[in-house]
């Protein structure tokens, strides 16, 4: 009943509260009030979504944010292998471009390719990974926020002290298969009792060799070829340095934040008959200056500010003496100005409005590069209603975009100005009084902007390109139960059904000379699919056991035009169905996990059959680790193999991915 | 709660019921085209290009003794070769018993028998593009040549290969991005495309003494040359691709006798084929205000030197055919072949015409289906000589 009524009054709008009572309680409170806080916020979401936070996401065998987001059902990484190779994610089969993500609260922009790779975000100081199918039900948020089909929230670490802890240090370890060392500091500083610093800085380094396999058969049995090499020029040096100022104050809370990440890194390539490896190289350089500020005025009026300046570098060099030289260089920059406000109407009634400003720009050493810019003005106004039972949110967000040009040479003319409406509704109802038994329904209506590359690339950009829709209908139910007594002390079990039509899909389309390309507004998917997510906290005696199991279906079928061969076929690297399950145990300071992943079959082309059609692939990666201390300092060992049956398999046709392979990790905290 | 729990595990565990099993290699199919043909012509080899990066060139043979249209049979004929045929296939040709696939992507030749197919070798020379054969040698053109004065604008060369031993023997640097060829009189033609130093095309014809394997002349010509193909008077037909903005795509002739620059003819080619008296061609041009492909086919007498006829597809069936990419003729029924390769993703199509352009059959083919080697005993007759 108290945590009831800590609940309430968290609805009524003040989630601040929290965050600021964590700084003045205690270590034991601490964590009683982050539980609190997490259950609190869910109550306000409409729509929860699929997260995992703290001890998960260290529980798991994985390197990069985009390791982990393969256990969020309804979701699929394409993932080119190795530490350096480009991870990209695509919510429930409406493309990569249609998927927002989000870097402590603010979206993490590539006007260029539209695609942010997963792969460059570690997860070394990763506190909270978050995925909303539609968008995030609270309505305190940028007009950005509201504009893409499907976001990740990443949220990075935070400084949490107690009354009595000063700072905090911690010095991570990471050595490997791939020849990957990966040092990691973090420093964390109490400067007032409001506020604090946090500094992390974090190097990789890796070979990228691994073997692979590549085996065929005969009809009979017998092997028609089976060859192992290694997989060469994956090789990648990254460093990051990440940080920041972090306040509260009675009303709210702010923070600055600064990111830098410089790399060099191999491209590996597709494998190809008597191809084995490939030249290209990369070099990025990426940096982004964010603040962020929330405060409440009165009881009734809160305001929400963002700001972000972004700048990012890209090298790109092909020596390879057999294929054309290729060395270019792009660079993006993006300010972006965000202000958000909510006015509590009654109790049960919130409204907001949003205004958003970005630019952005792209210049490139590309023959009669035009140097775009864009200009893009967001306005989002939203609701949401809540009583006992019910609960809604609709929103409305104008996006509207100019463009120019500075080099008007040939075809290079700015694109039309855009403007576009993205309305979005959705609902929450708990049937049952005693049960925490949701069910929930939402629609909404979104695009994408054609990237850069696709309005201006040379010769093949076509300025012309109308945005790209998605339509999502959503219906879905949570069931969750707590105890606390008895061996099953938590369940939850969410499942969804949808159906997404993608339209004015933008494809690549041959303008019938050789090797020419241009981009047009063609396709059409419809994707029908389920998400069903299940987890389960089990307690037996000393032995703490937890479980979480994901399942996908999805149908997301190429509806363009029913006299090609391939209408109706499922859209390439979709697997009809996928999975994964997550099993950790508990027993005083060690912790065992086993995590599984399925990928069902999918086709490398939107004309499925047997020459495009790729196996399925699953991969069980293990892991222990042993907590202890040694007089103050906290220390962490965890070993870990990976792909536990050393399958070899191919995620993107010819690109192969690693075998069996291992890690040891040494943390210490002071 | 356990009632709840374990059928739902079961229900995700039979989910997962789809395994990875052993993968085989990929097999042929056959299909059914025609009555069965006995002509010197015994069939043709067909080499579907496959898209850059897919490793999916594969290989056909039309079998006109059976009218059978056997679909990708080098996995199943080759099936010791690791990842098969390769990336990206840019020509074909019989010489002899052989028969050789140029590889474009994979940096090879493949040689193989003409009679089935079977792996005799393959020879590796970089981004080769096309091959002719005269007394014995195999000469390849390739976008990059050995030596290498400028590594970023590299000029490309014809390698000499030896068919008896399969080694390149001598080079021969040539202009900026070699690609078709023809031999005439002792000396071999090359059109030089510079399609990687877009602006700055090239222009020329590079002439290559065969005796002597020099480069003797290079004759300017137009922009951004592709197709070269010799008639049966001693004439050499070369394509300019144009710059796909302003410049547009033209047709011209050669005299090899005095490797003169004798003609032009205005029609857009982007593949031909010589037959007899006849050049078959098509082209397809981009229009950006229907954002639409304008295909054309044309028939050009070449004994008068102009267009007889703007379409050899008579029956309607080439507004089926979205992008036409390979194109060819039987030299004894004087049947027109020509493939779709769509939108160069998916699978393609070939459509076999009658001399009348009736469409007699159509069979699936596989990716960008492009390069024809017809194979028997027939010669092609030549007028001029050398």
């Amino acid at each position: 009943m108290k945590k009831a009524a800590v609940i309430c009054l968290l609805i009524t709008g003040n989630i601040l509260s929290c965050t600021g009572l964590c700084a003045q309680g205690k270590l034991d409170s601490l964590q009683h009030l982050h539980e609190v806080g997490i259950s609190a916020r869910r109550q306000v979401e409409i729509i929860a979504p699929q997260q995992l936070d703290g001890k998960e996401l260290e529980r798991l065998n994985s390197h990069s944010v985009a390791d982990a987001i393969r256990y969020f059902s309804g979701v699929q990484l394409k993932d080119y292998g190795g530490i350096g190779g480009l991870k990209t994610v695509n919510i429930r089969g409406m493309g990569t471009n249609h998927t927002g993500v989000f870097y402590d609260g603010i979206q993490l922009g590539n006007a260029q390719n539209g695609q942010i790779d997963l792969g460059k975000f570690s997860l070394d100081n990763m506190e909270e990974i978050a995925l909303y199918n539609g968008q995030k039900s609270e309505i305190l948020q940028p007009a950005r926020d509201y504009g893409t089909s499907g976001s990740v929230y990443l949220k990075s670490r935070r400084p949490k002290f107690t009354e009595d802890e000063k700072y905090h240090l911690q010095a991570t370890m990471k050595c490997g298969s791939f020849g990957l060392a990966n040092p990691s500091i973090l420093w964390e500083q109490k400067i007032t009792r409001r506020t604090s610093s946090l500094f992390n800085a974090e190097y990789t380094y890796a070979t990228g060799k691994y073997k692979f396999r590549y085996r065929r058969t005969q009809p009979d049995g017998s092997v028609a070829y089976d060859t192992t090499a290694t997989r060469e020029n994956g090789d990648i040096k990254a460093l990051r340095l990440e940080g920041g100022f972090f306040g509260t104050s009675e009303r709210g809370e702010w923070n600055a934040k600064l990111y830098y990440y410089d790399s060099e890194r191999g491209i590996p390539g597709p494998i190809l008959n008597n191809v084995w490896r490939h030249g290209e190289r990369q070099w990025d350089r990426d940096f982004f200056a964010q603040g962020h500020y929330r405060s409440n005025f009165g009881k009734r009026y809160r305001l929400l500010i963002n700001g972000k300046y972004a700048y990012d570098y890209t090298e790109y060099l092909r020596d390879d003496y057999r294929e054309l030289y290729i060395h270019n260089h792009y660079r993006q920059h993006e300010c972006y100005l965000s202000a958000a406000q909510q006015i509590t109407l009654f109790s049960w009634w919130d409204v907001s409005l949003s205004t958003d400003f970005q630019w952005n720009t792209l210049n490139a050493d590309l023959r009669d590069f035009p140097f775009p810019t864009r200009y893009t003005e967001m306005a989002a106004i939203a609701t949401t209603m809540q009583w006992e039972r019910v609960q809604i949110q609709g929103s409305l967000l104008g996006t509207f975009i100019q463009e120019s040009v500075r080099n008007k040479q040939k075809a290079s003319a700015a694109s039309p100005n855009k403007n576009e409406l993205s309305p979005a509704a959705f609902v929450s109802f708990r049937p049952l009084e005693h049960h925490d038994l949701q069910l929930r329904a939402f629609c909404k209506k979104s695009f994408r902007m054609p990237t850069f590359n696709d309005l201006y690339y040379t010769d093949i950009g076509n300025k012309y390109l109308k945005p790209e829709y998605t339509v999502q209908y959503d219906g879905g139910f949570l069931f969750r139960k707590n105890r606390t007594h008895g061996a099953f002390r938590h369940f939850e079990l969410q499942g969804d059904g949808y159906y997404n039509v993608v339209t004015n899909k933008i494809v690549a389309y041959p303008t019938g000379q050789q090797f020419r390309w241009t981009m047009l507004n063609l396709g059409r998917v419809e994707i029908r699919g389920c998400d069903l997510a299940a987890q389960a906290g089990v307690l037996w005696g000393k032995v703490g056991l937890n479980v979480r199991v994901c399942y996908t279906f999805q149908r997301a079928q190429d509806c363009t035009d029913p006299a090609d061969r391939y209408y109706k076929d499922q859209i390439p690297y979709i697997p009809r169905h996928s999975g994964s399950a997550l099993l950790s145990a508990e027993w005083k300071g060690w912790n065992f996990n086993y995590s599984f992943i399925y990928t069902g079959e999918r086709y490398s082309s939107s004309e499925n059959s047997r020459l495009t059609r790729l196996q399925p692939w699953y991969t069980s990666d293990f892991s222990a680790n042993y907590s202890f201390s040694v007089k103050k300092v906290k220390c962490r060992a965890t070993g870990e193999v990976n792909n536990l049956f050393n399958q070899h398999y191919d995620v993107v046709a010819n690109y192969p991915m690693p075998g069996i392979n291992f890690k040891v990790i040494l943390r210490i905290e002071i | 709660m356990k009632r709840i729990l374990f059928p739902l595990l079961l229900l995700c565990l039979s989910a997962v019921t789809s395994c990875r099993h052993e993968e085989l290699i990929l097999y042929s199919d056959t299909y059914e085209t025609t009555t069965p043909q006995y002509t010197s012509v015994a069939g043709f080899y067909l080499l579907n290009e496959g898209n850059m990066g897919t490793n999916s060139s594969t290989l056909d043979y039309f079998d006109a003794t059976t009218g059978e249209y056997h679909k990708n049979i080098y996995a199943e004929t080759n099936p010791t070769v690791i990842k098969e045929l390769g990336d990206v296939g840019n020509d074909l040709q019989i010489y002899g018993s052989r028969l050789y696939a140029v590889i474009n992507c994979s940096h090879k030749v493949e040689v193989m028998r003409a009679a089935d197919a079977s792996y005799i070798g393959k020879i590796d020379l970089p981004n080769c593009r096309y091959i002719r054969f005269h007394e014995g040698y195999a000469y390849v053109s390739s976008y990059v040549a050995p030596v290498r004065i400028d590594p970023h604008a590299p000029k490309g060369c014809v390698f000499k290969i030896d068919t008896a031993t399969l080694q390149v023997v001598d080079t021969v640097t040539v202009g900026y991005q070699p690609e078709e060829m023809e031999i005439r009189f002792g000396k071999l033609y090359v059109a030089n495309s510079g399609g990687y130093r877009v602006p700055d095309y090239d222009n020329t014809v590079s002439v290559i003494d065969l005796a002597t394997f020099r480069e003797i002349k290079k004759i300017e010509v137009a922009i951004n040359l592709h197709r070269l193909k010799g008639d049966r008077y001693g004439y050499l037909y070369v394509s300019s691709r144009g710059d796909y903005y302003d410049t547009h795509s033209k047709l011209y002739v050669i005299d090899a006798r005095t490797d003169r620059l004798v003609d032009s003819l205005d029609i857009a080619v982007s593949n031909m084929c010589i037959d007899g008296d006849s050049a078959y061609v098509y082209s397809t041009e981009w229009n950006w205000t229907t954002a639409q492909n304008t295909v054309t086919y044309g028939i050009i007498d070449l004994k008068e030197r102009r267009i007889v006829n703007r379409s050899f597809i008579t029956d309607g069936t080439d507004a089926e055919i979205k992008i036409p990419y390979g194109i060819a003729v039987n030299p004894i029924t004087k049947e027109i072949y020509v493939t779709d390769a769509k939108n160069y993703v998916v699978s393609g199509t070939l459509y076999c015409f009658s001399p009348e352009g009736k469409r007699l059959w159509k069979v699936p083919a596989g990716n960008i289906p492009a390069h024809f080697a017809f194979k028997g005993e027939y010669r092609i007759e030549h007028t001029y000589t050398n």
